[in-house]
């Protein structure tokens, strides 16, 4: 059962990032990346990290691809013609090529590793939200507060960026920059 | 069950697709989303490992990596404002102001 899951899972998503980048009209290309967003949530789900799923929907389908949305409302963009020269070929068949025996190699690896100290029983008990929450307010507490203050930064920059630029009074010179 | 490596490989083949929408489309939205698909794909892996390596490092390093990602897209999409309120375009190839 988990197979099948796991196979339309995955399978969907890739599909859908193909559809990402090739599709023409940006809003279309948009929906293909909520398609891409909600199936990689699925295999979150699948691999027993029932909170990464919430926060997936929630924070990259709920709030990140709105505000692509929004962005792509707002400069109300023509589709572009595609720049995909037939040249390019030659970069690309050979790319592919190497990317088949690169996966061909992943796929026989067994990728044996030193164990941790939460297996999934461990979790499944007290639910992955309570081991996640435990883990990163006693080990991680310093990367959280650093992307607590980026955050804060990122808002802050995004608002200066996107402000109007007020004319000077008297003064050209604030708007001969635009 | 489902091996390790086969998330490994659609984690692969969606960071692939993600590259390539970066390197060829020259819409400035677009090679965003093709970003986020790249951090997609990154955090797949991340969440695989932490699996089945029974460790619960992956899926905290796998949340600061969407946070990143919505201050990069919030910021992204703020320079692409600036620049279409200047230039009308959101072609990347015409973006060469602080190219000299």
């Amino acid at each position: 059962m988990i197979v099948i899951f796991f196979v339309y899972f995955s399978l969907v998503s890739i599909l859908a990032g193909v559809l990402t980048v090739a599709l023409k009209n940006p809003v279309h290309c948009g929906l293909a990346l909520l398609a891409v967003l909600l199936h990689v949530s699925g295999l979150f789900v699948l691999l027993n990290a029932e909170f990464l799923w919430a926060v997936q929907v929630i924070v990259y389908a709920g709030a990140i691809l709105v505000l692509y949305l929004f962005v792509l409302m707002l400069l109300n963009l023509k589709t572009d013609e595609r720049y995909f020269h037939s040249s390019y070929m030659y970069f690309i068949a050979p790319a592919v090529a190497g990317a088949c025996y690169v996966l061909f190699l992943l796929l026989r690896s067994p990728y044996e590793g030193l164990k941790g100290d939460s297996p999934a029983t461990a979790v499944l008990k007290d639910g992955d939200t309570y081991a996640v929450g435990i883990k990163m307010f006693s080990d991680h507490l310093l990367q959280f507060e650093i992307v607590g203050v980026f955050l804060l930064g990122a808002v802050i920059g995004a608002i200066v960026l996107a402000k109007t630029p007020r004319p000077i009074d008297g003064d050209d010179a604030g708007r001969s920059g635009r | 069950m489902v091996p390790l490596s086969a998330y490994v490989a659609v984690s692969a083949i969606l960071f692939m697709t993600g590259l390539l929408g970066v390197l060829v489309r020259r819409n400035f939205i677009i090679v965003l989303m093709s970003v986020e698909i790249m951090l997609n794909a990154a955090n797949i892996n991340l969440v695989a490992f932490s699996h089945y390596l029974e460790s619960m490092a992956g899926q905290l390093i796998a949340l600061f990596v969407i946070a990143i990602a919505a201050g990069e897209a919030a910021v992204g999409l703020a320079i692409i404002i600036v620049v279409f309120r200047g230039k009308i375009s959101t072609n990347v190839d015409e973006m060469n102001l602080l190219k000299w």
